[in-house]
């Protein structure tokens, strides 16, 4: 043990960092999910042997994590100009080497352009997607590969760390980390400070640290390129709170469906520990704290924080009342605290920056920045950083880039699949745990599913029952029995089989449901109903009492017929309809037999002059 | 001991003990159906949920696992509790529709059965309150019998619903079971429970079947007792 710690972990620090000398030029290619979906590790690839060839040895190829911008991807950035690349294929990669890399030539073709003004920009935060945002825990994932600590280093990685170790006492992080005002990401919003005192104060060893990276939202993807693009900056910032609170063991509960996310989180925790970074005396302090990785098998019920816990502990995923907190009796029925992989990213960066420019981000109520992963009817699909108080207008139209093919908004629903549908006249609402809730949805992880005129209201209710009713864990009656009568009687309206009465029925048992039932699951599985009814109440009584579903979606509610006018006679729909529903001669208008037609949709595809029509 | 008003009158109750004997033992009903005296509590029911009143904060809690605080108000029968309850009895009554017990309790709770439900006819009595489970595993020690899926195809039932090695055929998991719903059959010198057949051991004296001999032989190894000495029924030993 050393005599001055307070010197040590600073200087041990700084020769770990002295490492990694970096490149003046590099090329990032974006090498997160998305990307790689559409190809980008083979233009990585074709990056390296392209840089070699033409002897560019002093320019480093940089596979990122997520960048955001998920619609255009693959995406490269060419620093140190930083022009942005979109749509990247093996064959651009030549000239972008010869003429972008070696001269700073920019290659118009693939440069971005703006949908409206059709102006080229050419550097990421000209792009009204980046602009109006703060990327400030996202961002960092643009300028490391996640799989070298060195170049985690290079950001001033874990200088938050050497810092808390040299010259902060416990209760002074809890302190900066109030003062900073952070409120849990992972949707209840709960200040981070006040769960971590109480696991500081709690009687019980040993205490336990988790990250919950058990995101389960269909459509929602930050907390997994979180880990995958940034995995230093989770487990800097578990480091941190742990030593606040005095723990030595902590868990990262990651989802086995995220392979790339378990994998950048092993090489970084191997990395940690190799480096003094985890471990026994942790920079050469008496601290001591290791991470392990536990793989969930994937129940969106496990991120619920009790139901967690048993996973952890190899039983069932099912939660328990949490009438003696977690902070108390947690794990192993030891105190601990659990949060949210992307609260703990934001403890670094509160470290290092300090509480007072921290608080200054956001609202009130809500400090700092939130990642939202956009989705759905919306343009620029991707993963957004916004202070928080950003109202929903600008996320979905100034970043998102509103709504494709000249449709019009109808709804975002915000807070996973028990968050609510919010409508367009309450799009001004800016953006925070306390204004969401009030509107009848929540903030949750962070996702956001944008719907337009074509998404019926009914049937998204009904779609995200039917995933609740599956995820129950079935210990109490309400959520196990109510979320699957809600999800009936959703089915019949949508079929046609809605009962005058129906709306109140749900309007009760909801409620009810939210009042009775034993975790948050069951608690907030009624608000995709509840708030459609809210809002939409129209669109109910439309499949109810008229027997026609207005968006045009639910099947048994819906003919198809063509419009004699528009019709060519062409015939592309006759070839494409499975069930032999179309006739008509060549060059004349075809007609639609209602009694074959099963409504699928691919004659609506098909027709090249829109002139099938949906009643 | 803590002092609390339930429905208006102050109530005293040993610190440490549960809502739920504290509104009883004031001689205020408060209907369950998974909070047995063998086991250990698990608040699945709902049934028993109670409004309290901590400042101006109220909210709702399973009094079976709410632990008694000074100077709580309790409301049992506010319109949300009496909202829960009701739920709670024409779900279950939609799931279980032969089950007496549900039955007598709605109309106790004066609780139609919800005629927007189609009626189960697949789930049998089981109302997956788990006290079977929670006996086998706390008193039994055998861990028999657990819960399968998630959910509402959520069972009780053997691993893989095969014939179970470790179940001694006690029958403790039928007797905790509210309504009914396990079967188990004694004919002579057998008895048959989730699928297995027992054989019986008749006592030395009286010759009456009066335990499964697996059973016999469990109570042995656990306690030392020599399994010749367990072959007399309780009544004449």
């Amino acid at each position: 043990m050393n005599e001055n710690p307070d010197i040590q972990a600073h200087q041990l620090l700084d020769n770990l960092s002295l490492y990694y000398g970096p490149k003046k030029k590099f090329v990032a290619i974006c090498a997160g999910t998305g990307c790689r979906a559409s190809g980008s590790l083979k233009v990585k690839e074709a990056l390296e042997a392209e840089l070699k060839k033409q002897n560019m040895n002093e320019v480093d190829v940089l596979a990122t994590g997520c960048l955001g911008f998920c619609e255009k991807g693959p995406m490269v950035i060419v620093h140190p100009d930083k022009y942005f690349y979109q749509h990247v294929k093996v064959e651009d990669v030549p000239e972008i080497v010869s003429k972008t890399v070696a001269k700073g030539e920019i290659i118009s073709r693939l440069v971005y352009r703006h949908p409206e003004t059709q102006k080229t920009l050419y550097r990421e935060e000209d792009l009204p997607f980046y602009k109006k945002q703060n990327r400030i825990v996202f961002g960092q994932n643009g300028m490391l590969d996640p799989s070298k600590i060195e170049a985690y280093f290079n950001i001033d990685g874990y200088q938050a760390l050497a810092k808390v170790l040299s010259e902060m006492t416990p209760e002074d992080v809890i302190n900066e980390v109030k003062k900073a005002g952070l409120r849990g990401r992972g949707g209840g919003g709960f200040p981070a400070a006040v769960k971590w005192e109480g696991v500081r104060r709690a009687h019980g060893e040993p205490k336990y640290v988790i990250a919950n990276g058990d995101e389960g939202d269909p459509g929602a993807y930050m907390d997994r390129s979180l880990m995958e693009g940034n995995p230093h900056s989770v487990i800097e910032g578990m480091i941190i709170g742990a030593y606040a609170v005095g723990s030595n063991q902590g868990y990262i509960y990651v989802r086995n469906e995220y392979p790339l996310a378990v994998t950048h989180l092993t090489i970084a925790l191997e990395a940690a520990r190799q480096n003094g970074l985890l471990g026994k005396n942790i920079l050469g302090t008496n601290f001591s704290f290791d991470i392990h990785i536990n793989k969930g098998a994937g129940a969106f019920v496990c991120g619920e924080s009790s139901a967690l816990f048993a996973s952890i502990e190899g039983r069932a995923g099912e939660p328990r009342a949490k009438y003696v907190h977690a902070v108390e009796k947690g794990l192993y029925d030891k105190p601990t605290v659990l949060n949210n992989v992307e609260t703990w990213a934001n403890v670094p960066l509160i470290i290092n920056k300090g509480a007072d420019w921290y608080a200054s981000i956001g609202t009130e109520g809500s400090k700092g920045t939130k990642i939202f992963s956009l989705v759905g009817k919306i343009n620029n699909t991707g993963l957004i950083e916004v202070p928080m108080g950003t109202t929903l207008y600008e996320i979905i139209y100034d970043m998102g880039g509103g709504i494709p093919n000249g449709r019009k908004f109808k709804a975002v629903q915000t807070g996973g699949p028990s968050g609510g549908c919010i409508p367009e006249r309450l799009l001004d609402i800016p953006v925070d745990f306390d204004k969401l809730y009030e509107v009848g949805s929540m903030m949750g992880s962070g996702g956001m599913i944008v719907m337009d005129e074509t998404s019926c209201m009914v049937d998204v209710a009904r779609y995200f029952l039917e995933f609740l009713k599956e995820e129950s864990c079935g210990k109490c009656v309400p959520c196990r029995e109510g979320i699957r009568r809600m999800s009936d009687i959703l089915e019949d309206i949508c079929s046609g089989r809605g009962r005058e009465g129906d709306i109140e029925i749900l309007e009760s048992m909801g409620a009810a449901i939210a009042d009775g039932s034993l975790c948050a699951l069951g608690g907030s599985a009624p608000n995709p109903v509840l708030s459609t009814i809210r809002y939409f109440r129209e669109e109910y009584e439309a499949h109810i009492k008229e027997h026609r579903c207005p968006a045009g979606v639910c099947k048994a509610l819906i003919t198809y017929g063509i419009d004699a006018e528009k019709c060519t006679g062409c015939g592309v729909c006759v070839k494409v309809c499975a069930t032999q529903a179309i006739t008509g001669e060549k060059k004349k208008a075809h007609v639609i037999d209602k009694d074959k037609c099963t409504r699928c949709g691919a004659c609506i595809q098909s027709c090249k002059f829109d002139a099938i029509k949906v009643k | 001991m803590v002092n609390m008003i339930i429905d208006g009158k102050n109530v005293s109750a040993p610190k440490g003990s549960m809502l739920l004997e504290a509104i009883r033992g004031a001689g205020i009903s408060v209907p369950t159906l998974c909070a047995h005296e063998a086991v250990s509590r698990s608040g699945a029911c709902r049934l028993c949920v109670v409004e309290i009143k901590k400042g101006n904060r109220t909210r709702i809690v399973t009094s079976c696992l709410y632990g008694v605080e000074e100077g709580l108000t309790v409301n049992t029968k506010s319109d949300r509790v009496l909202n829960v309850r009701r739920l709670v009895m024409e779900l279950l009554l939609a799931r279980c529709p032969e089950s007496d017990l549900l039955q007598k309790m709605a109309k106790d709770m004066a609780v139609e059965p919800q005629a927007r439900y189609a009626v189960d006819t697949d789930k049998g009595k089981c109302i997956l309150c788990r006290s079977c489970v929670r006996v086998c595993e706390e008193v039994v020690g055998v861990s028999a019998i657990g819960l399968f899926s998630r959910g509402s195809y959520k069972e009780v039932g053997t691993p893989y619903n095969e014939k179970s090695d470790v179940c001694i055929g006690c029958g403790a998991c039928v007797y905790v079971c509210p309504t009914g719903h396990i079967e188990m059959t004694s004919t002579g010198d057998k008895r048959k429970i989730w699928g297995r057949t027992f054989k019986m051991q008749a006592c030395e004296k009286c010759g009456k079947f009066f335990a499964p001999v697996d059973q016999l032989k469990f109570i042995s190894k656990k306690t030392g007792v020599p399994f010749k000495e367990l072959t007399t029924c309780t009544e004449c030993r």
